[in-house]
């Protein structure tokens, strides 16, 4: 198996789809030409021309809109938001258009639609650090996937691109360089499914997307203390697929969620709620979840990285919640 | 007219009774004065009579029932009394039933903390599962909150008490403990001893028993029991208890008479000691210990008791410290009599010795009350005749 980046794993499987299926397109700004703000496009125009991989001017809803009419009428568009800060310019087109149409005609169209936007930050201020990914999987209609490794952006990107509903694909500016294991043959993923990245049994901690990689260095360095954390990607946000975690807190009876979004009313509030009223004799302690402070992202960099919990706070968390 | 029959109380402390078995069936005549049922109480089980004469027309309370004292439990009436009579003499009777003492609002109370119990849902899990009551756990998470590792010590506990062939404990035994706990716990104890010279003692109760029947001997306790009951009519605070508001002095000086049974401890009671003879004092205090160990003790046997004798004599002990039994506010043991060397106008002599130590509720009287009452007693028992002089009368 072959080590590939976040970055390269996706664009592999947009170039495997795109050869699997001349119905597959890619839109969006800079994605052409330019090769995409963050290269994850680059070379696939010149591969497959200008009918396949479209450029369009700075109108995000104009972007999500056409790929919804695009998909209506057959064909299996890629929108790519160059990051998930503008999808809120497209907001009426994914949330009245993407996720509803199917339903509300009655089953008689489908619009197999993947939107592809980074979550992220990196002194891009507040306006431009945002992580929305609860908003999406709040809504029926959606399925909204958030992959936090290579081989799973690809083997989920994939799936996404065959699935025959709108799919909010996202990723994370801060993962494209990541690299991992990625087969050299073709595989899928599917969609819904929960993995449990690390196994241990006196702690659960659910997370998904850039906050996987902090769980996964916090569980090293409490495993050298003896403290085995079993660590659950959720993988897709809508639909949550909980048998995992709820088979993990069945067996440590306590569980933590990592998130990059602000807390309230974000995806560990979810998580909290369904493991509260669904396992509710099985907890010992309380459901934790650590998230961004919440306040607007500021510019400065020291300020900035004050913002998410590190490997540190997560590793005071959980030995308070041994304690 | 209907007579009712209620739970009654047998000691100053007594707040519930078990009725233990109806002597009489329902529809059976009995005579007033005739027992009707045994209660069984913290201390003993006893006999309580009818109150009236009559056919028992129906029994409220059944066997091994727990019920407050005062409470209604059986109606005696004449025969062929109708059951709405009955109903009527049982509703009347209730607004009569004294309020009951506060440790009897309990129950409610109690559900009420356990509802504040704070324990994670998977500790609540597991301690139903192992039937292992909340209330008995002390929390070691935050905020003292019961967890898992909590009801696991418990359960471990538990099971290495199990191995250790626990006995459960009988009622008689959790009352001891109960009531012992709390006098150590609450009551300022301290400690008066005093050596006796016994041998007029000794010598006076040979020549009264000379000529005594069996039931009427007099043992060195029953000399004890009068020398301190006259004390106590001379110090009054001793025949005392303590109350938050007050100290109650009691008009009857009733001695308890310390008896082990196989397994427990009772204190019978000897009532108005002071105004008994040393013979009357010997009859009684055997009737009493007979009847204890048979465990045949009759309601007026028990409680009230506002002073209590201990000895430990008979086993060879010199000496030791009882604990006090509330709401007394003193008790005194009494160690054997021994030969010892005594010291006699600036010679060595032997004489025959007893030391006794009183116990004395801090809170009622002092140090130096205290030594004036062994004094007291002291001249006393070294010079019996004055116990004796009442059974010329």
């Amino acid at each position: 198996m072959a080590q590939q980046s976040y970055r390269d794993a996706i664009r592999e499987a947009l170039r495997e789809e795109m050869h699997r299926d001349e119905r597959v397109l890619i839109i969006g700004e800079e994605v052409g030409v330019w090769g995409g703000t963050y290269a994850v496009t680059r070379g696939l125009y010149q591969e497959f021309g200008d009918r396949r991989v479209k450029d369009t001017p700075i109108a995000e809803s104009a972007i999500v809109g056409t790929a919804v009419g695009a998909a209506m009428g057959g064909l299996r568009p890629v929108a790519e938001v160059m990051t998930m800060n503008f999808t809120l310019v497209a907001m009426d087109q994914i949330v009245n258009n993407a996720a509803k149409i199917h339903y509300m005609f009655g089953g008689q169209v489908k619009v197999p639609l993947v939107i592809r936007t980074p979550a992220g930050w990196g002194q891009l201020a507040a306006t431009h650090s945002q992580t929305f990914e609860a908003w999406f999987a709040s809504l029926p209609g959606l399925i909204v996937v958030m992959p936090a490794t290579p081989y799973d952006a690809k083997g989920l990107l994939k799936t996404a691109i065959r699935s025959e509903n709108p799919v909010m694909f996202i990723e994370h500016a801060r993962l494209y360089g990541v690299r991992g294991e990625v087969p050299d043959e073709e595989y899928i993923l599917p969609m819904g499914v929960s993995d449990r990245k690390r196994p241990g049994q006196d702690l659960t901690i659910v997370t998904y997307s850039r906050m996987l990689h902090v769980a996964l260095t916090a569980a090293e360095e409490l495993s050298k203390d003896g403290i085995e954390c079993e660590v659950i990607d959720l993988r897709t946000l809508r639909p949550l697929d909980m048998a995992p975690v709820y088979e993990s807190v069945k067996k440590t009876h306590r569980i933590v969620v990592l998130e990059e979004d602000w807390v309230t009313c974000g995806m560990g509030a979810e998580i909290a709620a369904r493991v509260s009223h669904d396992l509710f004799d099985e907890l010992d302690v309380p459901v934790e979840r650590l998230g961004q402070v919440e306040v607007p992202m500021p510019y400065a960099k020291n300020l900035e990285a004050l913002m998410f919990p590190g490997e540190k706070e997560v590793i005071g968390k959980i030995k308070e919640m041994l304690s | 007219m209907a007579t009712n029959v209620i739970m009654p109380s047998l000691g100053f402390d007594m707040t519930e009774g078990k009725l233990a078995r109806w002597l009489i069936k329902e529809g059976e005549h009995i005579e007033k004065g005739q027992a009707v049922a045994e209660i069984e109480t913290d201390k003993a089980v006893v006999e309580i009579d009818a109150p009236g004469s009559g056919t028992l027309l129906k029994t409220i309370v059944s066997e091994d029932q727990t019920v407050p004292v005062g409470t209604l439990i059986g109606i005696i009436g004449e025969e062929g009394e109708s059951p709405n009579q009955i109903d009527m003499a049982a509703s009347t009777v209730r607004p009569q039933t004294p309020p009951l003492p506060a440790e009897h609002a309990s129950p409610s109370t109690r559900s009420d903390s356990e509802a504040r119990i704070k324990a994670s849902p998977l500790a609540r899990k597991m301690a139903e599962k192992a039937g292992i009551d909340l209330a008995e756990i002390k929390g070691t998470g935050p905020g003292d909150r019961i967890v898992e590792r909590d009801i696991e010590a418990m359960t471990k506990t538990i099971r290495s008490a199990a191995s250790a062939n626990r006995i459960p404990l009988s009622r008689a035994r959790q009352a001891i403990a109960r009531r012992m706990t709390e006098s150590k716990a609450k009551i300022p104890h301290f400690y008066v001893s005093v050596a006796i010279d016994m041998t007029q003692p000794v010598k006076l109760r040979e020549e009264l028993n000379r000529e005594s029947l069996d039931s009427e001997k007099i043992s060195i306790n029953d000399l004890i029991i009068a020398a301190a009951a006259q004390t106590l009519a001379k110090f009054p605070s001793f025949n005392a208890s303590y109350r938050d508001d007050g100290l109650e002095m009691h008009s009857q000086i009733n001695v308890g008479i310390a008896v082990a049974l196989e397994d427990a401890l009772i204190t019978p009671v000897l009532r108005e000691a002071n105004k008994k003879s040393l013979k009357a004092i010997a009859i009684e205090s055997k009737a009493l210990s007979e009847r204890a160990r048979k465990n045949k003790l009759q309601a007026g046997d028990l409680g009230s008791g506002t002073f209590t004798v201990s000895n430990l004599g008979m086993f060879g002990v010199d000496e030791f410290s009882a604990i006090i039994n509330p709401p007394e506010a003193a008790i005194l043991a009494a160690g054997g009599v021994a030969e010892r060397p005594v010291a006699v106008d600036g010679a060595l002599a032997v004489a025959p010795m007893m030391r006794v130590t009183l116990s004395v509720d801090h809170r009622v009287v002092d140090g130096a009350q205290a030594g004036r009452f062994l004094q007291e007693f002291k001249k006393l028992m070294e010079n019996p005749t004055g116990l004796v002089a009442k059974d010329s009368g």
